[in-house]
Formats: structure tokens, sequence, C-alpha cells
């Protein structure tokens, strides 16, 4: 066999993966848009924003609560666990002596694995109740965040320390041969230089943080509200659909698949936003 | 560019046809036969998730007794219960209520018996509560233990799923409109409600009186009130005492036949009891 024809069946092979792929991705968004068309189609696009409540039986289905709680639950968990990740990254990548930074860099690999399940488990027997002791209900914006950052903390942690790996040594050589402390190598270079690398991980985090499912379905109290304190309940899209699906017919299934667009168009639009960000920076 | 835009739409078409052949495959049915005592074929049941966990049980006794039988059990909710019996999509629909008015289309098999039971946790000084009170609580007009003689704390009110029979169910015992209910807390099923309110001193939930009771039983720190004096245990849901309880049916389109009618003719036997009363139900009276 030829060098020429291996080539050609590796392209071969390379472009049915990519059109699987790819029709696989249209085919989920086709399926959104034809499940969802009975409500786009039967109820009128200002119910979803205007009407008194999400009451899909008696027929009212605003939705821009449960947009908020999303927003909200995810914005809370990434201010959190942006700076917490990205400092351990570098705490495990210039500070800790290596003794400490394997072992550590294991534990946030450990943390990344766990179950979505679990942290929802731990969250409703644990971080509920404790905040109840305070401010009933308990079930609430806070706890969400709280479960929804140890959640993606490791994500962040990781691919901002796989970023900040792939920072070129000689700039570090240089700081070094210029006499430049630690922290101002860190964050006069370093950060400058993995910014692309961090703004992935947030990026990836806040995919997983508005996807997240179970684990803020058990904790955030599912209450359809605009949360005016972070110790209000909220219900998330994702929570919506999960508890509500396995029980919908009509237009309260096809309302449910239209919370599904809308979650989509939500990420969409952060992957647009992501890449303008990253695209703004390499020009720079 | 022009050429592989061409290959994912050759991709896209071979998907669609491998999807449409998928989807007629389910449709078809494989022929309910019965030659002699001997039955064999598959029959679908499919609704409430509150049948669904003693519909299973039952139809894995079902297979082991008619090895050449398999009975499929999938869960949806009553009203794609209702919904899959009369497109003909199941052969049999569970359902955790008696049929509404405009249902009478169908044929009801009763099962088995459920009762709600309104939980509050263990440390509620709390003995029990009436209709009103509970409708009271619920709608927020109150909302301090201390105004229906509990202690003086916020009361947190756990409230149920949209389409949930149970969230059906109590609604209609105590009149009230879903979007009247305001809850601190919504939950999907009756463990989470039990967890929940397990965690919190100042919850009241409503869950099956099954659930609660083994829950309770196994030190799980809650206690099924009372309801307008009557006792929320399996007992008063078995004679019928206790008001807030259902029935739970296994629905057909018509007279059912063959193996439809064995199986529902097996689940409405004495034998099935002990599985419905390890499932936390109680067993209709013969």
């Amino acid at each position: 066999m030829s060098r020429w024809r291996r080539d050609k069946i590796l392209l071969w092979a390379l472009r049915s993966c990519a059109c699987l792929a790819g029709t696989l991705l249209f085919l989920i968004v086709l399926f959104l848009f034809i499940e969802a068309a009975p409500a786009l189609s039967n109820i009128a696009f200002t119910h979803f924003i205007t009407d008194t409540g999400w009451h899909p039986v008696e027929g009212l289905y605003n939705l821009s609560p449960m947009l908020m709680g999303t927003l909200w639950a995810t914005l809370g968990a990434l201010l959190v666990a942006t700076p917490l990740g990205v400092l351990s990254a570098v705490f495990c990548h210039y500070y800790a002596p290596p003794a400490v930074a394997t072992p550590y860099r294991r534990l946030i690999e450990l943390l990344a694995g766990i179950p979505s399940v679990v942290y929802g488990f731990w969250g409703l027997v644990m971080v509920v109740p404790f905040i109840a002791q305070y401010q009933p209900p308990g079930a609430s914006l806070l706890a969400g965040i709280i479960v929804l950052t140890l959640m993606i903390l490791p994500t962040i942690a990781l691919i901002a320390d796989a970023s900040f790996a792939n920072v070129p040594s000689h700039y570090l050589h240089s700081a070094a041969a210029l006499g430049l402390s630690r922290w101002t190598t860190v964050a006069q270079i370093i950060l400058p230089t993995a910014k692309p690398g961090l703004i992935t991980a947030i990026v990836l985090a806040t995919g997983r943080a508005i996807g997240e499912t179970m684990a803020v379905l058990m904790v955030c109290g599912n209450v359809v509200n605009a949360p005016q304190s972070v110790f209000e309940p909220i219900r998330t899209l994702t929570a919506n659909i999960a508890l509500e699906m396995a029980y919908a017919v009509g237009n309260h299934r096809a309302a449910l698949f239209v919370s599904g667009l809308a979650l989509l168009i939500m990420i969409v639009a952060l992957i647009i936003l992501a890449e303008r960000a990253n695209g703004h920076r390499q020009h720079a | 560019m022009g050429r592989a835009a061409i290959w994912m739409w050759a991709g896209l078409w071979i998907w669609l046809a491998l999807g449409l052949s998928l989807s007629g495959c389910s449709k078809d049915r494989q022929p309910t036969t019965q030659t002699g005592n001997k039955l064999s074929g598959k029959i679908v049941l499919t609704g409430s998730s509150t049948v669904a966990p003693l519909a299973s049980e039952m139809a894995k006794r079902f297979e082991a007794l008619h090895p050449g039988v398999r009975v499929d059990v999938q869960t949806g909710g009553s009203s794609r219960g209702i919904a899959d019996t009369r497109q003909g999509l199941a052969d049999v629909g569970m359902v955790s209520r008696s049929l509404k008015r405009n249902e009478t289309d169908l044929m009801a098999f009763p099962v088995a018996r459920d009762g709600i039971g309104i939980i509050v946790h263990e440390d509620n000084a709390l003995s029990q509560l009436n209709v009103d009170q509970v409708a009271a609580i619920y709608t927020g007009k109150v909302t301090n233990w201390a105004t229906v003689g509990g202690s003086n704390a916020p009361i947190t009110v756990i409230n149920k799923a949209e389409g949930r029979s149970t969230l059906e169910l109590f609604l209609q015992h105590f009149r009230l409109k879903n979007s009247e209910i305001r809850a601190h807390v919504v939950i999907g099923d009756n463990e989470q409600g039990v967890k929940t309110v397990a965690g919190n001193p100042h919850a009241i939930g409503y869950v099956s009186i099954g659930t609660a009771e083994s829950d309770a039983e196994h030190g799980v720190p809650i206690k099924l009130l009372p309801l307008d004096g009557t006792e929320a245990t399996t007992n008063t849901v078995a004679d019928g005492s206790y008001p807030l309880s259902r029935v739970l049916h296994f629905v057909t389109k018509e007279e059912p036949t063959g193996l439809s009618k064995a199986f529902i003719e097996y689940a409405r036997s004495s034998a099935v009891h002990p599985i419905i009363e390890v499932q936390s139900f109680v067993a209709m009276a013969p």
C-alpha cells in the first residue's frame, strides 16, 4: 500500500468522523425545534416572558424566572470558582514543592471525577440543613452556588494548570534573569500569556454549570421564582426539564422543549462571546 | 469546502433514514399468541411512576411464571399512561388516580391503594392538622408554626412538581390551584420529599404514606400527621377511612384479551399481595 493510499484512507476516515459529529449535532438541534414547534406556534412568544408564572397546566408559561435562576447560579459559581481555581493552579504550578504539588493535583483530578449526583446528595443532607439553621428554607440559590462552585472548581484548576504548563519556559528564564519576583512573574507574564487557556477554562466551567441538572435539582428548592436574595429558592431551566418532562403532555411538553432551546441559545451566545474575547486578546 | 458540504448532507440523510427505520421497528408489535395454557409474546405498560415499580415487580414474577412472556414497563406519569393506551402505544396503562370524567372511554382495573400523608420533622411539636390548616399553610395564609399550635418558627412549605399525580390528588382534596400555593421547595419524587423534611425541622410536605411509614420505621426523623383526626397509616388507607388516598389502576382501551387479560388478572390476585406490601402500598380488599 502506497503512502498516498494510506493518506487517502485516513482522509476518508477523518471525513466520516467529522461528518458523523456534525450530523449528530444538527439532528439534535432539529429534534429540539420539531418538539418545540407546537409550543412556538400555539403560544405567542410574549407568553414566555410576560405570563404571571410557570403553571403550564393552567396555561401560564413564563420562562424568564428560570432563565434568571440559571444565570444567577452560574454567575455566582463562576465568581467564586474562577479566582479559587486559577489561584490554586498558580499555587500548584509555581509555589508548591513537588511533594505537595503532585498529590494536590491528583486530589483536584479526583474532585473532577465525582459524579454530580453525589455532590447533589451531599448538598441536600449537609449544605441545605446548614443554611436552613440560619435562613430557612435552606434550599436556595446559595446552596446551588456552593455545590456548583465545587463542581466547576476542578475544571478551572486543571485547565488553568495545563495552560500554565504551556507557557514557554524561556519566558520564565528571562523573568528570572531580569530578577523579577515570583509574584510579578506570575501576574505580569504568566497570567497574560496563559489568558486564552484561562478563558477556555472559564467557558468549559460555565458550560458545565449551566448544564448541571441533578445536583442543582436537589439543593435549589426548584420554586419558580426570580430571586431577591441568595437565600431564596430558584429553579434552573435544566431542573425544570428534569422535574416535569416525565409527566408533561401536549403544550406543557413542547414548552419544556422551548426551555431546552433557550438553554442551547444561551450556550451558543456564551461560546460566541468567548471566541470574541479570545480573538481580541490574541490580536492585542 | 463544497465537497465537505456534500458529505455533511449525505451523512445527514443516512442518519435520518436510520432513525426512521429504527422508529419504524419499535412500532412493530410481536403478535400475542396463546396456544392452550402456554402464554407467549410481549406487552407494554406505560404510565404513573408511582405504579411503575409495583408493576415491574409483578412483571418479573409473571415472566418467571410464563417463560415465553416479556412485560415491558415504562414510566412517564399517569397522563402518559392514558395517552399511550388510547393511541395503542401501550397495551396497559398505569394510572395512580381514578379516571377523570373525560377518560371513561378506557376500562380501569384497581390494583392497589396508596395514601398521601402530611409529613413534618420528628421534632415538630405539632400533633395534628385539619384540612383548613393545611390549605392555609400551603396558600401562605399561615407562615408560622405558632399560628397552628406549634413552636414559633417559620414554616417551610414543600410542594410537588407540576404534572405529578400526587400533586393532582393533593390539590383536588384541598380544593386548591397550583398557582395559589406558596411553596419554598419543589420536589420530584417521594424520597426527595422525605429527605428534605428530615433535613429541615420546620418543613411540611406530603408524600406517599407507604414510603413515609417505612422510612419513619427505619429511623428517618419524620412523622406522619393525622389528618382531620384520622391517623395516617397503611391500615387506615386499607379500610378506606383515611380521606387523602387514591386507588392505583391499570387501564386498557378495550376489554382486555390474551396476555393483557392474564397479566391484569395476575396483578389483581392475592398472589401479588406480598409484592404490594413490600412496595409500601396497600392491597385492595378482596
